[in-house]
């Protein structure tokens, strides 16, 4: 049973993207990370903007905003660093966000089946209804990617 | 939830890399995937011309023994802006020759981390994985990425077909005289 699908009061971090509020399950949520140096090299993943270092780890920078409000960011405040993904194939994502972060307890609603595929589940806090975010249909590379993948790479390489 | 840190590396033997630059990006290779480094001037004369239009970034094959090494823009394969390249990496597997900007350095890398799954396109077929670098992070290429076992093929029939006509057109104007 996913932690949706319990019903109940969860901890949730609020995040800002311009002038909207969205919610992540806290326990998707690593840290909030200021913003530092994005490493960029080639590569076709549009949504993707670089990568950052955080702890020896290289972590991907993916601006959900654009997805969720239609428009970029303007300001970067903070990256919120979160996983994605289920088993094996989970891997962390940095999500920038334009404000502080909050962390609550909600009452969660589960998503029904005429909402958007990104929408895990609704919360109401301080008089708003809140979407939680469903981040494997927000981020690319949930889904078996198009033409030409290699064959699979460990998590993590020697040389 | 805390971000764990990676795993403490165990010691590793270190592998040795060439930093090379494409366009004024800097990517990795690993030292023992190049066989020779030349000056593309070195190569004038000794390169067939190739224009087969669905590999835009092959202008050119060598040959080598009784095959040929196919010249692989470095900057054309990740969509970079053109840029004067001055050296040809020729690697050992497959056949390619890369065409690249200059060297930046060689260096030795202990670590290499899996291309992040989010990155979910060409650049997995492009890249081993990063490598942090002086707090840099560098891609390392794979040499297979550069040419699939299908543009080989298409290269060979395009270069074969080249040469015989060459032939036949030799031997015409050899009947006509």
């Amino acid at each position: 049973m996913s932690w949706m699908e319990q019903l109940d009061t969860r901890s949730c971090v609020l995040l800002r993207l311009g002038e909207r509020r969205f919610a992540l399950a806290a326990e998707l949520v690593g840290e909030l990370a200021a913003p530092s140096r994005v490493f960029r090299f080639a590569h076709r993943t549009p949504e993707i903007d670089g990568v950052i270092l955080r702890r020896g780890r290289v972590v991907p920078v993916c601006d959900i905003a654009e997805k969720l409000t239609g428009k970029k960011l303007a300001q970067r405040r903070f990256y919120l660093i979160a996983t994605r993904g289920k088993g094996k194939s989970v891997d962390w994502v940095a999500l920038p966000v334009s404000g502080e972060c909050e962390l609550i307890r909600a009452d969660l609603t589960p998503a029904g089946e005429s909402d958007s595929p990104h929408v895990a589940g609704w919360l109401s806090h301080g008089g708003e209804v809140i979407e939680v975010l469903n981040l494997d249909a927000l981020t690319p590379g949930s889904e078996p990617a198009p033409s030409r993948l290699s064959p699979e790479v460990s998590p993590e390489v020697r040389a | 939830m805390q971000l764990p840190a990676p795993h403490k590396s165990h010691p590793v033997r270190a592998e040795q890399i060439i930093l090379f630059r494409a366009s004024s990006q800097v990517f990795a290779v690993s030292s023992s995937s190049v066989q020779e480094v030349r000056s593309v001037d070195s190569l004038a004369g000794a390169a067939v011309e190739i224009n087969e239009p669905s590999i835009p970034k092959v202008r050119h094959a060598i040959r080598r023994g009784d095959r040929n090494q196919y010249v692989v823009s470095a900057a054309m394969h990740f969509d970079l802006r053109p840029s004067p390249a001055a050296l040809i990496f020729m690697l050992r597997k497959p056949r390619v020759a890369l065409l690249v900007d200059g060297i930046e350095k060689m260096t030795s890398m202990t670590r290499l981390q899996a291309l992040p799954g989010a990155f979910c396109y060409e650049e997995r077929v492009w890249y081993r994985g990063l490598t942090v670098l002086d707090q840099n992070v560098i891609p390392v290429v794979s040499p297979a990425g550069f040419l699939t076992p299908a543009e080989i093929s298409l290269l060979d029939a395009v270069t074969g077909s080249q040469a015989l006509s060459e032939v036949t057109g030799a031997a015409n104007s050899g009947l006509s005289l």
